[in-house]
């Protein structure tokens, strides 16, 4: 799996600093992003252009993702929560490109992102309710007798939030792509092996193409549901429930 | 043309915007907070994908806690065997909340319901 290996780029510079084409990529991303709000709002016209448009509505579904699950708080978080979403929505684009490399199938990179996540909401909690937030982890009417077998559950289920955001989205994007290099060694492979496998290598290469567009409703599915369960917890931090 | 902003003679410019977009349902429904299997995508795959992710998660994380005090405390198999059991307990419950998101608000008036019977006449279902 050659595809997940990371290697040093720019030569001996990128080997000493560890800068590898992983790094690379994210910086890619943000520059993706970055480029389309930019060079997308330079024109502010008031008829938007095609580029103006995408940006604008890239802005309000972020916008409206935000109010509408946090609350009028969630304005607050919606520069966090874009972030968030468009360096991963780039990150797995970006991927599907051939020669391009996945930062996201790399559990350290969404593991990063998913404690990011997870410290922001309990520290937002603990800032909104401070002592109370721990009130999150007592369910509401449940006799006293059973609370010490319940909250420890609720606090493993608060915990869990950390491998399950990260493992769905590094899950995922690594899932895909080695479905994507299967598929393609096959191709390679039965087209080599003489011609009555010419066959079957046709057949593999329309489910891979038909793959390399499943992998872009993926990548941004993932992207989606990353950003959107960022604002559920977000909520549940900021109203408690 | 009379859109003199003082001219109080009907609903506002917003509200019979809001009111035309709905009727051609150009707006989503306004939506609880909460994520729908259906969000995961068009496949059953998903939904397995993450009501699995969802139950090992828990149990992962459960174990970790279990090991940690395990080795913390010197009693190796004691806290694994309690972690083991919460940590699955908290995973079938981490589904209960994709699966049942708007149950939360029906648990809290049943139960503030059964608390009012408490001192009464007992549960009325």
């Amino acid at each position: 799996m050659s595809q997940f290996e990371l290697h040093p780029v720019f030569g001996h510079a990128g080997a000493v600093l560890g800068f590898a084409q992983s790094n690379l990529f994210m910086i890619i991303a943000a520059l993706l992003t970055l480029g389309l709000l930019w060079v997308g709002m330079r024109p502010r016209a008031m008829v938007p252009g095609r580029l103006q448009s995408a940006a604008e509505m890239a802005y309000e579904a972020v916008m409206s993702m935000c109010v509408d699950t946090i609350g009028p708080e969630g304005r607050g978080f919606f520069p966090f929560v874009f972030t968030l979403f468009f360096f991963i929505l780039f990150g797995n684009l970006l991927g599907v490109w051939p020669y391009d490399f996945t930062f996201t199938s790399h559990i350290v990179v969404t593991l990063a992102l998913t404690l990011v996540v997870f410290f922001l909401s309990t520290g937002v909690g603990l800032y909104y309710h401070k002592l109370h937030f721990f009130g999150y982890f007592v369910p509401q009417g449940v006799p006293l007798a059973l609370l010490p077998l319940l909250v420890p559950i609720e606090v493993l289920s608060y915990l869990s939030r950390i491998i399950s955001l990260s493992v769905r989205l590094f899950a995922n994007m690594m899932a895909g792509h080695v479905m994507l290099e299967v598929f393609g060694a096959f191709v390679v492979l039965l087209a080599g092996a003489g011609i009555i496998f010419w066959i079957p290598s046709a057949l593999s290469e329309a489910v891979l193409i038909a793959l390399i567009g499943f992998e872009i409703l993926v990548a941004t599915l993932q992207a989606y549901v990353f950003a959107i369960l960022t604002c559920i917890y977000l909520h549940d931090a900021v109203h408690l429930h | 043309m009379s859109d003199d902003p003082g001219d109080d003679e009907g609903p506002s410019f917003e509200e019979r915007l809001r009111a035309a977009r709905n009727r051609q349902g150009l707006d989503a429904p306004p939506k609880a907070p909460g994520l729908s299997p259906g969000d995961f995508g068009p496949s059953p795959w998903g939904i397995g994908l993450r009501v699995g992710v969802e139950l090992v998660s828990a149990l992962v994380v459960a174990v970790a806690i279990g090991y940690g005090l395990s080795l913390l405390f010197g009693a190796r198999p004691l806290f694994i065997a309690v972690f083991v059991l919460l940590g699955g307990a908290a995973g079938v419950l981490n589904v209960w909340r994709i699966f049942a998101p708007g149950d939360d608000k029906w648990m809290q008036k049943r139960a503030r319901r059964g608390n009012k019977d408490r001192g009464g006449a007992g549960i009325n279902h």
